[in-house]
C-alpha cells in the first residue's frame, strides 16, 4: 500500500506541477523565469492585451476552435445516430474506421495532411486547411461522447413521437435532440477545447496567420517574452479546466435524465 | 359488431427467422381483443406490424377497409402503449399527453381543455404540472393511457401494459382499464404473457405459438374448449390422461380413459384432430371433487377410488394431487374450503368425483 500511495502522490506532482508553475511566473515581478519570486504583478497581463499579434493569433484560434466545434459535432451526431441504429452492414468496421485518428500520432496525421492538401489538392494553407485537420482529430471524442447520448435512449421514445402523429424529422428534432442536447453541448466544448490548445497540426497547416499555440511556440525565442506566454497560459489553462468542467456537467446531466448510471465519459 | 382490423395471411420474417406464420385475424370493432402467448411467440411482432413499425413480408393488414401497406404509424388511425410507456422524460405530465394534439389544430384552451378531461379519465387529474421523471410507474402507465387516448384512435394498442407493475397494482389497473375500454369504446388490442390477465379482460383471445395462432376464441370457450393440448397446457392448470376413441358413433364417442375406464362424449367435446389420430383426455381440476365423509356424487358424476399424495393450503382453498389406480401421474384438483370440510392428510383414501361432460378430447 504504502509504495504505491508514494507512487500516486509523485505521479500527481509530476503531471501538475509544471502548470501550477504557470501563474506563478505569471504573477512574478521579473523577466528570468527562476526562483526566489520577485514580487507580484499584473503587468505580464496588461503587456498581453497590447500585443496585437498575439490578439490576432487568439482570434484565429477562437474561430477555428469554434468551427472545428461545430463541424465535429454535426458529424459527430450522424455518426452516433447511425451507430445506435439498427445493424447495417459493416457498421462495426465504420465505427471503427472513424475512431482510428484518436490513437494515430498526430505528426503523421500532420504531415499526410499537408501533402495532400497542397501536393494533391492545391489548396493554399489558411484557417479551413486547420479546421479540416481539426475536425478530423476531434472527431472520435465527439463521437465517443455522443454514442453514449444516443444509446442511453430507449427507442420506444422516437416510434413514440411517430406514433403520435409526428414525422422522423419532426420526432428527432422534438424528443430525440432535446434528450440529448447535454451530450451535443458537452461534446462543442471538448471538441472547442482539443482545438484551442492542439499545436502539431495547425502548425503543419496554418497560413500566414498562425493559431495562438504557433504563435506561443515562436514567443519562445525571445526569453523576454516568456512571462508573457506564462500569462497567456494561466489564462488558457483556467479557460480550458472551465470548459472541461462544463461538458462533464452536461455529460452527467444528460445521463441523469435519461435515468441511467454512469458508465464511463472521459473525467 | 363489424370488422375493424382484418389481417389476412400476414407473414414476417427477420432475415432467416421466420416470426409470423401465415396470420389471419378479423378484430371487431368496440371489441377487447387480447394477443397472449408465450415468450417469444411473435406478439410484439404482430402488434407492431398493426401500428406500422415493422412492415409485413407478405399478406395483407387492413383497417376501417383500408390497406395499410406502405402507411407509416403516424398516419395508421392506430395509436400504442409501450411496454416502457416511452413517457417523454423532457416533458411535463401535460406535455407530454398533449403531445399527439400538435397538429390538431386545435386552439390552446381547446387543447388545454382536451389534456384535463383525459388526465382526469385516467385517475390523474391535478397532475398535469409535475415533470414526467418524477413518476411512479402505475402514473406512468396512466400517462401513456391518456397520452394515447387523446386523438382518439379506431384501434389502441397495449404491449404488455401492465407487466411492470407490483401484482396488486396489476389487478387494480386490469379492472380500470377495462372501465375505461366501455367508456370510450374505442378498440384495444392488449399483448400479453399473464393467461389470467387475458382471459379477465377480454372479449376475445388469440393464443399464438412460434408466430401462429393456435386458438382464437372468447375467454370461456378457450378455457372450457382448448382447441389443442398445447392452448390446453397455457391456459390454467389441466389433467392429462391417455385414452382410446372404443366407438365414433358420429353425434358421440365411446373413450377408454386411463385410470377412468370407459365414458361417452359428445362429439363437441372432441377437437378433429383427436378423432383421427392419438389423443388424450384433458380434466380441469376444479371439475374434479373429493367426495368427504356424508356426500355423494350429483347427478351425471362418476366416482374413483384415490389416495392423497400432496395437499397445499391455499385458505380459501385445498390443491390436492391425488393418485388413481393405474395412472402414474397424480390427478391434480382444487376444493373450496367451505365450514364443516376437513383437510386431508397425505395418505388418506379417499373417493374422488368427476365428469364426463368435463372433459375434453385432444389430438396428442
Ligand atoms: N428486430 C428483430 N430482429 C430480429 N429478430 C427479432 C426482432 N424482433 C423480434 N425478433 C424475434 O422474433 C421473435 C418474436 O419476437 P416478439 O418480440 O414478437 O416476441 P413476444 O411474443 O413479444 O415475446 P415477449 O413476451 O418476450 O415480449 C423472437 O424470437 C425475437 O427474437
Ligand atoms: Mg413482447
Amino acid at each position: 500500500m504504502k509504495p504505491l500511495r508514494i507512487y500516486a502522490v509523485a505521479y500527481l506532482i509530476f503531471l501538475y506541477a509544471p502548470i501550477a508553475l504557470l501563474p506563478l511566473f505569471a504573477f512574478n515581478d521579473g523577466t528570468i523565469i527562476a526562483f526566489p519570486l520577485q514580487g507580484f504583478t499584473t503587468k505580464w497581463f496588461a503587456e498581453l492585451s497590447g500585443n496585437k499579434a498575439l490578439l490576432s493569433a487568439v482570434g484565429n484560434s477562437l474561430f477555428i476552435a469554434a468551427m472545428t466545434a461545430i463541424f465535429a459535432t454535426l458529424l459527430g451526431i450522424c455518426a452516433a445516430r447511425a451507430g445506435a441504429m439498427a445493424d447495417f452492414p459493416g457498421k462495426r468496421g465504420i465505427i471503427g474506421f472513424v475512431m482510428l485518428p484518436l490513437v494515430l500520432p498526430e505528426i503523421i496525421v500532420a504531415t499526410s495532411l499537408l501533402i495532400i492538401m497542397r501536393q494533391v489538392l492545391g489548396l493554399d494553407l489558411s484557417n479551413w486547411t486547420v479546421i479540416a485537420a481539426h475536425v478530423l482529430i476531434c472527431m472520435p471524442f465527439s463521437i465517443a461522447i455522443l454514442n453514449g447520448a444516443f444509446q442511453n435512449l430507449d427507442p420506444a421514445l422516437e416510434e413514440a413521437a411517430l406514433d403520435l402523429g409526428e414525422n422522423r424529422w419532426s420526432a428527432f428534432r422534438l424528443v430525440i435532440l432535446p434528450l440529448v442536447m447535454p451530450g451535443i453541448i458537452s461534446s462543442l466544448l471538448i471538441s472547442f477545447t482539443i482545438s484551442l490548445d492542439e499545436f502539431i497540426i495547425a502548425f503543419f497547416l496554418t497560413g500566414t496567420n498562425p493559431t495562438m499555440p504557433v504563435y506561443i511556440w515562436g514567443l519562445l525565442r525571445f526569453p523576454g517574452q516568456l512571462p508573457v506566454v506564462m500569462a497567456l497560459g494561466t489564462i488558457l489553462v483556467t479557460l480550458s479546466i472551465l470548459l472541461l468542467a462544463l461538458a462533464e456537467y452536461f455529460r452527467r446531466r444528460g445521463l441523469a435524465r435519461a435515468g441511467v448510471t454512469d458508465s464511463g465519459g472521459f473525467l | 359488431m363489424s370488422t375493424l382490423i382484418s389481417l389476412s395471411q400476414v407473414e414476417k420474417y427477420y432475415g432467416d427467422y421466420h416470426a409470423l406464420r401465415g396470420i389471419d385475424l378479423e378484430i371487431r370493432s368496440g371489441e377487447f381483443f387480447s394477443l397472449l402467448g408465450p415468450s417469444g411467440c411473435g406478439k410484439t411482432t404482430l402488434l407492431r406490424t398493426i401500428a406500422g413499425f415493422e412492415g409485413v413480408s407478405g399478406g395483407a393488414i387492413r383497417i376501417d377497409g383500408k390497406d395499410m401497406a406502405g402507411v407509416p404509424p403516424n398516419l395508421r388511425p392506430t395509436n400504442m402503449v409501450f411496454q416502457s410507456y416511452a413517457i417523454f422524460p423532457h416533458l411535463s405530465v401535460a406535455e407530454n399527453v398533449a403531445f399527439g394534439l400538435r397538429r390538431s389544430g386545435l386552439s390552446k384552451t381547446d387543447k388545454a381543455r382536451a389534456v384535463t378531461e383525459a388526465l382526469e379519465m385516467v385517475g390523474l387529474g391535478g397532475f398535469g404540472k409535475r415533470a414526467a421523471h418524477a413518476l411512479s410507474g402505475g402514473q406512468r402507465q396512466r400517462v401513456a393511457l391518456a397520452r394515447a387516448l387523446i386523438l382518439k384512435p379506431k384501434v389502441l394498442l397495449l404491449d404488455e401494459p401492465l407487466s411492470a407493475l407490483d401484482k396488486k397494482m396489476r389487478e387494480q389497473m386490469q379492472v380500470e382499464l377495462i372501465k375505461l375500454q366501455r367508456q370510450v369504446g374505442i378498440t384495444f388490442i392488449l399483448v400479453t404473457h399473464d393467461q389470467e390477465e387475458a382471459l379477465v379482460m377480454s372479449d376475445r383471445i388469440a393464443v399464438m405459438f412460434d408466430g401462429e395462432i393456435g386458438q382464437m376464441a372468447d375467454p370461456e370457450t378457450l378455457y372450457r374448449r382448448p382447441a389443442s393440448r398445447r392452448v390446453a397446457e397455457f391456459i390454467g392448470q389441466m389433467n392429462f390422461l391417455q385414452a382410446r376413441i372404443v366407438d365414433d358413433a358420429g353425434a358421440s364417442l365411446m373413450l377408454e380413459v386411463a385410470g377412468l375406464g370407459r365414458t361417452r362424449v359428445e362429439a363437441s367435446q372432441a377437437t378433429a384432430d383427436a378423432r383421427t389420430g392419438a389423443c388424450v383426455v384433458g380434466l380441469r381440476p376444479e371439475t374434479l371433487g373429493i367426495l368427504f365423509e356424508g356426500e355423494a356424487p350429483r347427478l351425471g358424476q362418476e366416482v374413483i377410488d384415490a389416495v392423497v399424495d400432496e395437499v397445499v393450503y391455499y385458505g380459501d382453498m385445498t390443491y390436492y394431487h391425488v393418485h388413481i389406480p393405474g395412472v402414474a401421474e397424480p390427478l391434480k384438483l382444487s376444493m373450496k374450503n367451505i365450514t364443516g370440510r376437513p383437510v386431508l392428510d397425505i395418505g388418506t383414501s379417499t373417493r374422488v368425483a368427476w365428469d364426463p361432460r368435463a372433459l375434453v378430447l385432444l389430438g396428442g
